[in-house]
């Protein structure tokens, strides 16, 4: 244990510098993946040609190894460091992101849509009033498990020079003397991805409505009123 | 107020072999509730959803107090009619307040101005402001969302209502419940409401006028007295009544469509029947009286009597009519 805050707070390890790579890496390409699945999503649910691509290609993608993915951008880049790194966790990001939007939207209860129109909302109106706000809760659960992939597949990156905690595991790898680094990178990893799951599963809860929140049936059965009085007397 | 005409409306979808609507032209008065009634496939969903122009018809033209559906923004139509459906469609994620202000709220109505309003309508559909308004739909039974369902449709106040099997998905009592509350309702806001309907005793409980529909093609046209006492065609005759049509009469219809002058046998002292009340009031009051004929009162003057051979003649003649159809241009 010693060791270890030793090793960390040594300013040779720049254990800091790691940290804040780490986490630039894992957080642009969630930003990424969000920016690209979220309207993407939008686009393709209720056109149901790109709909069944876009499911498809999604999960044709997520069945490549991500290590292969490093290894063709690396190709495709002609460059090691952030920006294939950055592309190649994308990929990985925007699959999870893309499938839960196309469910999530597709999964709104078509009544709602119908009443929305024909009371005059827009179509803007209900996208952005009726199918967001129910499709949040879905959207967020396909981030949460973008982000923990990411975060567990950024050590990877280190390969084609991502830097971060990968660094200290390639280093612990090649040489048996530097054990000390790949325990340090392994465990900061884990830690990382368990910390971000419980950001986004906070995340998730927020964005949640009220009326959507699991409970709220139980709190029915309680002290809901029915319109019929149960004819108890006939029971009794 | 407002009145909604049909002129030769027509919708053929892509590819089907016979319109969905064919030819349909009627008109239905202001503040009436007109039942479009007919079978799966008849036609009368696609021809209400046309009035809100969720659905353009393929030819002909569908007027609102004049002006076609057609020359207007399909938005600023929509927002200025009420749309009632089966499935409710209630958004899960607001508050009842939220579901029922959703109209004003997208005119840009702030909240804040629309509370007392919201508490107004939940009352008039039966509903206690205080205990429902912050609730959430996932919270309510099948009756009481469609109450907030009505409540949601009237709240920008529009003069036409449309409805689809509004109470198609609730069981028998509550549904019937639901049917008196929305006469209740109607005799406040004198809406034009029009109602699709394959229940033939909703269309002829809440109908002033009822249309019958088949296969897109507008069969009859009439009020329901005039229905069960004139089906245009065997068609009608089946649909309103079948083997019922006598226990259908009796239910629906008034007792003065078997009214007779003066009072006849009837004892004038006795207590006298309500010009509203229907055939099967009249008889169940002979028959706990043990008279064979009841004097009639209009707003407490007696307008004439009916006897057990009137009500029969009437029973029959509506049975056995073939003649005299009320049927639609």
């Amino acid at each position: 244990m010693g060791e270890l805050i030793q090793y960390i707070t040594d300013p040779a390890n720049t254990f800091a510098d790691h940290t804040r790579d780490t986490i630039v890496l894992c957080l642009v390409p969630i930003v990424l993946s969000l920016l690209i699945a979220l309207p993407l999503g939008v686009l393709v649910a209720r056109q149901p040609v790109a709909a069944f691509l876009a499911t498809n290609v999604s999960g044709l993608v997520r069945a490549i190894p991500t290590f292969a993915v490093l290894m063709v951008m690396l190709l495709l880049l002609k460059q090691i460091g952030f920006t294939p790194s950055a592309i190649a966790l994308t990929a990985l990001g925007v699959p999870p992101i893309l499938l839960n939007m196309i469910a999530g939207l597709r999964g709104v209860d078509p009544a709602a849509i119908d009443a929305a129109r024909g009371m005059g909302m827009t179509r803007p109106q209900v996208l952005a009033r009726v199918e967001l706000p129910l499709v949040l809760p879905v959207a967020a659960a396909g981030v949460r498990s973008a982000a923990v992939q990411i975060v567990a597949t950024v050590p990877l990156a280190a390969l084609i020079g991502g830097g971060g905690y990968g660094e200290y595991i390639l280093n612990g790898l090649s040489n048996e003397a530097n054990a000390i680094d790949l325990f340090v990178g392994a465990v900061s990893v884990a830690l990382l991805a368990l910390l971000t799951e419980a950001i986004f599963a906070i995340v998730q809860r927020a964005v949640t409505p009220a009326g959507l929140r699991a409970g709220l049936q139980a709190a029915d059965a309680a002290i809901g009123p029915t319109d019929i009085e149960a004819p108890r007397e006939k029971a009794a | 107020m407002a009145t909604i005409e049909f002129v030769d409306v027509t919708k053929t979808y892509p590819g089907a072999l016979r319109p969905a609507v064919d030819r349909v032209s009627f008109t239905v008065p202001e503040g009436a509730i007109c039942m479009l009634l007919g079978t799966s496939g008849s036609g009368k969903t696609t021809l209400l959803r046309m009035v809100n122009r969720l659905i353009d018809p393929t030819s002909g033209a569908i007027l609102i107090d004049g002006t076609p559906t057609t020359q207007r923004d399909p938005i600023t139509l929509r927002r200025g009619i009420g749309y009632v459906i089966q499935q409710v469609g209630l958004f899960p994620h607001m508050t009842i307040a939220e579901n029922v202000r959703v109209v004003p709220s997208i005119l840009g109505r702030p909240a804040s101005e629309m509370a007392a309003r919201v508490d107004e309508l939940l009352e008039l559909v039966g509903l206690e402001p205080g205990e429902y308004r912050g609730r959430y739909p996932r919270q309510l039974s099948g009756g009481q969302q469609q109450r907030v369902g009505l409540a949601r449709a009237l709240a920008a106040d529009p003069s036409v209502l449309l409805m689809d099997e509004p109470f198609g998905a609730l069981d028998a009592i509550t549904r019937e419940r639901m049917q008196e509350e929305l006469l209740r309702i109607q005799r406040g806001v004198r809406k034009t409401i029009l109602f699709v309907s394959h229940d033939v005793g909703e269309a002829l409980k809440l109908g002033d006028q009822i249309v019958v529909m088949s296969e897109g093609r507008l069969i009859q046209q009439g009020t329901p007295v005039e229905l069960l006492a004139h089906p245009a065609d065997d068609f009608v005759r089946r649909l309103i009544g079948g083997n019922d049509s006598i226990l259908r009469q009796f239910e629906y219809l008034p007792v003065t469509t078997a009214l007779e002058p003066g009072t006849g046998e009837a004892d004038a002292s006795d207590e006298a029947l309500a010009a509203d009340a229907t055939l099967l009031h009249a008889l169940l009051r002979m028959m706990q009286s043990g008279q064979s004929a009841l004097r009639i009162e209009r707003d407490g003057a007696t307008i004439g009597h009916v006897s057990l051979a009137s009500i029969s003649r009437q029973v029959q003649a509506g049975s056995a009519s073939t003649g005299a159809p009320v049927t639609a241009q």
